[in-house]
């Protein structure tokens, strides 16, 4: 029978037991409700180990190919090393500073280099600790499959700790250390029909840079919408590498918005707010999947919209920014 | 062998169908959605998908204390019977969209009713 590592203790599984069953009966107090496989309360991963597909059975694609599982209806079939959902698997990396560019008046765009092979998906965020302990988190850009070195996409803010050093004292060279990859707002293939609406204010659209070019990257066919909205005309960044994406493929349309105060300058752009404007674009969403990067705000409220306009909610991924409340910094805007 | 209501409605499959419409429904419910402002959407769902298994006459781990427990904090903010009426309903709508015939929606409709005491903390 299959042994269960759980906090660094090694349980054996009797024949047929769950997760659950096991660890109850020595002792170990796991939180759960349903114990029928449905309400998610015992919800755990397996860093070690693959869970049974039926021990999967109805959570979202992004929880399964990270290997979390169901305690109450998980028979294990192989020896599997768990956590509880939530726990911190991460460790700590050092990462060398490559570049740094500035992709408009505010915002930089960094590259670092893991002194060791780093595996996360496009969209996921990390942790950025500055040399005297100072974190916050950031969005990955990039591709892992392209190798490209990690990029990060920063809002430099009037009074951000870690931005302004950022811009005013980070060097190529200097070497500062990460930790993760921490996220479940990601690209999984299977669906390559699917539509796909992805709506991203300010730097929201870091990961859905990553995202959008993952999912063509994977050969998805569906129609592919990005909308970036932003105050004014100046927050609108990549809008070059995005037309030249829309260029390369059919398949991909890029929106950029901006609010009403900034309509003067708007340009191409359409004015009005990303999220109401790819609605009134697209009222029905039943069957597409949707993915949210941004202003909290913007991602509470436009997943409740998305969800009544007919999205599943298993096909909604959010990725909200939450500001630090010390400095006003957030992941990405910080 | 007579089948249970669980198999006559159609199993997880059928809870699967009916969770998104059931909590599109109460969402869009003017009686009762202010209960479900600012809630994890997520957890949210995956408590409606037990207790649609549980009404359903699924394989669940009822208790009554979950359920006083979870609405508490609702019946101090006034939570009544009219609105156990209105999920009720919401819920018998989804199931009639699903094509689930008259007699077994009155099945549910029972089981739900049968926690109206524990969900009011009476």
């Amino acid at each position: 029978m299959p042994v269960i590592t759980y906090d660094k203790q090694l349980y054996q599984c009797a024949d047929g037991e769950t997760v659950l069953q096991c660890l109850r009966r020595h002792g170990v107090s796991i939180p759960s409700s349903c114990e029928s496989g449905v309400c998610q309360t015992c919800l755990m991963q397996g860093i070690r180990g693959k869970p049974p597909a039926l021990a999967q059975q109805g959570l979202k694609d992004t929880l399964q190919v990270q290997h979390y599982f169901m305690a109450c209806v998980c028979v294990p079939e192989e020896e599997m090393e768990v956590v509880l959902a939530g726990a911190d698997i991460t460790h700590l990396l050092e990462v060398e500073v490559l570049g740094k560019e500035p992709l408009s008046d505010d915002i930089l765009r960094i590259y670092l280099k893991p002194a060791e092979p780093f595996d996360y998906k496009p969209g996921q965020f990390i942790n950025l600790y500055r040399p005297d302990g100072l974190v916050r988190s950031f969005s990955l850009a990039s591709l892992p499959q392209r190798e490209e070195p990690l990029e990060l996409q920063v809002r430099v803010l009037p009074g951000g700790r870690m931005s302004t050093w950022i811009q005013d004292e980070m060097s190529v060279g200097d070497k500062l250390a990460i930790k993760g990859p921490v996220g479940d707002c990601f690209y999984v293939p299977g669906k390559p029909q699917q539509n796909i609406l992805l709506v991203g204010t300010g730097t929201g659209l870091a990961p859905l840079w990553g995202i959008v070019r993952d999912a063509l990257d994977q050969g998805h066919t569906g129609q592919i919408h990005l909308y970036h909205g932003s105050y004014t005309a100046d927050g609108l960044y990549l809008v070059d590498e995005l037309r030249a994406l829309e260029r390369a493929h059919q398949n991909f349309i890029y929106m950029p918005c901006v609010d009403e105060a900034g309509a003067a300058e708007a340009g191409d752009a359409t004015i009005g707010r990303a999220d109401l404007v790819a609605l009134t674009a697209i009222p029905d969403l039943k069957s597409w999947r949707i993915y949210l990067c941004g202003h909290p705000d913007m991602v509470a409220v436009m997943k409740k919209k998305a969800f009544l306009a007919g999205a599943s909610l298993s096909d909604i991924y959010a990725d909200p920014f939450v500001y630090s409340a010390t400095d006003n910094a957030s992941k990405a805007d910080s | 062998m007579t089948q249970s209501l669980y198999e006559k409605i159609g199993g997880e499959a059928a809870v699967n169908a009916a969770v998104d419409i059931f909590y599109r429904k109460v969402l869009a419910d003017d009686r009762i959605n202010k209960y479900f402002e600012g809630v994890d959407m997520e957890k949210q769902a995956a408590k409606q998908k037990s207790f649609l298994t549980f009404a359903f006459g699924g394989p669940n781990n009822y208790s009554g204390k979950d359920m006083r427990e979870g609405h508490k904090h609702l019946v101090e903010k006034g939570l009544n019977d009219s609105h156990v009426d209105a999920v009720i309903e919401d819920l018998g709508a989804t199931l009639k969209e699903l094509n689930v015939p008259d007699e077994l929606i009155s099945e549910v409709a029972a089981i739900a009713n049968s926690v109206r005491d524990d969900v009011l903390n009476r």
